[in-house]
């Protein structure tokens, strides 16, 4: 690891500062889960590092009625456990306990993989099909024009991501088909149903990132089936190729998962 | 560099660090606690668990001045001095070693899992929580039965089980 300089904000504020004075060059450090292992392979090397975990406006998280607000320093584990979402949202709790491993998701946050948005990562699947919020320390932007591609956002130079939220829906669930070594998802599907309304945000197969699969949303809101989607493939040229899996692997896994996230909604 | 404090296995370190030394370099290098161990430079294995306040994290995925104001227990914290935690009983009597290089991490993680789930494991959730935790010997079969086993004993006995 490059050398750097560490920092601890004690707010949003003090952390949107220390970020102004690193000038461009400093990086919010949330669990490190993400960062730390770049680092560590020399593929990026911050001059500061500014430490998120100790920002108490970012911890907490919130269930009114059906709205769910969660801070962005919330860990995968304390999403996993959270008694109110499990209430409200199960699927969205159970998508965070898939993350990784307990030691990964004790320290790693959710704030830190939004603004990450790997192209396997889980949480874009799910706040793509829930039409959920990304609030930061200067606006709120919607999932949809969040999320930008392969590790791009919306977010801006020195912004922080402070919370997410959504309405939780009638019924949800997700399905992640891991690869067996990282256990990143090779295609995940989170489903999510209000009324017959149906959406379908799928991670990990998409060559361009997180995306949603309009043409299942089509056929899952006439009849809300696995069997609807029999028929339906995406198209292998826009799905990613690697060493995992080709394209059309992929493409295929994403008809299969999808249908079995609808198999546990339904 | 920066001045950290830190209380590990329940006595006062500090010391000045470079600001990029992780937890286990400070551990294992500063502190000379070498039973947590180092296999793996992505985050995957598990060597190198350790638990901070009380929670189960990969050392090596972490700042030592990250670390600073927690508690951090090791593997050598878990038990006094020539006893056996629990746990540590549970891997000897139920073989759930060999080389024994990953045993630290793989101890250190039982015990979060089985304070997690307040004793009340079964074989699949243990296996689902060995996610982050490589073994090249035993095949896991040995380290799921002692973490089983310990599990149960815990549960009986009633006794706490965190060492922090
Ligand atoms: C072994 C292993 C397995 C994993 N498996 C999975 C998996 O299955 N699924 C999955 O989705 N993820 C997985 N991850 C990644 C994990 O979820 C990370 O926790 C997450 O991607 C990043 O969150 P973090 O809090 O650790 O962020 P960090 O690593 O601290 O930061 C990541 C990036 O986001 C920036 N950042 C951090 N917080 C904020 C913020 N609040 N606002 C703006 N920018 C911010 C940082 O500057 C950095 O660029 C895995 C990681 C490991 C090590
Ligand atoms: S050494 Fe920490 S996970 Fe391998
Ligand atoms: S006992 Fe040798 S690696 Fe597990």
């Amino acid at each position: 690891m490059y050398e750097t300089t560490y920092h601890r904000a004690s707010s949003v504020a003090d952390a949107v500062r220390i970020a102004g004075e690193s000038g461009g060059e400093g990086k919010f450090l949330s669990g490190g889960m993400t960062l730390l292992p770049t680092m560590k392979q020399r593929l990026a090397a911050p001059s500061d590092l500014i430490d998120l975990r100790h920002v108490p406006e970012m911890k907490g998280i919130a269930v009114d009625a059906r709205r769910v607000c969660i801070g962005g320093g919330m860990t995968h584990g304390e999403i996993a456990e959270s008694a109110d979402i499990r209430a409200v949202a199960p699927g969205f709790a159970e998508l965070a306990g898939l993350i990784g491993d307990p030691a990964v998701r004790h320290m790693g946050t959710i704030g830190g993989s939004v603004a990450n948005n790997d192209p396997a990562a889980d949480y874009p699947a799910a706040l793509l099909a829930l039409d959920g919020l990304i609030h930061t320390d200067r606006r709120e932007v919607p999932a949809a024009d969040f999320f930008r591609g392969l590790f791009e956002t919306a977010l801006e130079e020195g912004e922080i991501v402070t919370a997410v939220s959504f309405e939780a829906p009638d019924a949800s669930a997700y399905e992640k088909f891991r690869n067996p070594a990282s256990r990143y998802a090779m295609c995940g599907a989170y489903v999510a149903r209000r009324g017959t309304d149906v959406r379908v945000g799928v991670t990990g197969a998409g060559a361009d990132g997180v995306f949603r699969w309009s043409a299942a949303e089509q056929a899952l809101t006439q009849t809300f089936d696995p069997a609807a989607l029999d028929r339906l493939t995406v198209d292998a040229g826009l799905m990613l190729s690697d060493l995992h899996g080709s394209s059309i692997y992929r493409a295929n896994l994403v008809t299969v998962v999808t249908k079995r996230a609808v198999a546990k909604v339904a | 560099m920066t001045a950290i404090a830190m209380v590990v296995n329940g006595r006062e370190a500090t010391a000045e660090v470079a600001d990029r030394t992780l937890l286990v370099q400070f551990l294992r290098d500063t502190l000379h606690l070498t039973g947590t161990h180092v296999g793996c430079d992505t985050s995957q294995c598990g060597a190198c668990v350790v638990h901070l306040d009380g929670k189960a994290v990969k050392s090596c995925t972490l700042l030592a001045v990250q670390a600073s104001g927690a508690h951090v227990t090791t593997i050598e914290g878990l038990a006094p001095a020539g006893d056996l935690h629990p746990v540590q009983a549970a891997f000897r009597e139920h073989h759930g070693l060999q080389c024994g290089f990953c045993t630290p991490g793989m101890i250190m993680t039982a015990v979060d899992m089985i304070a997690r789930h307040d004793g009340a494991l079964d074989e699949k959730t243990v296996r689902d929580e060995l996610e982050g935790n490589l073994c090249r010997c035993t095949g896991y079969h040995n380290i799921v039965k002692a973490i089983l086993a310990a599990a149960e004993s815990t549960r009986s006995a009633g006794t706490p089980l965190a060492a922090e």
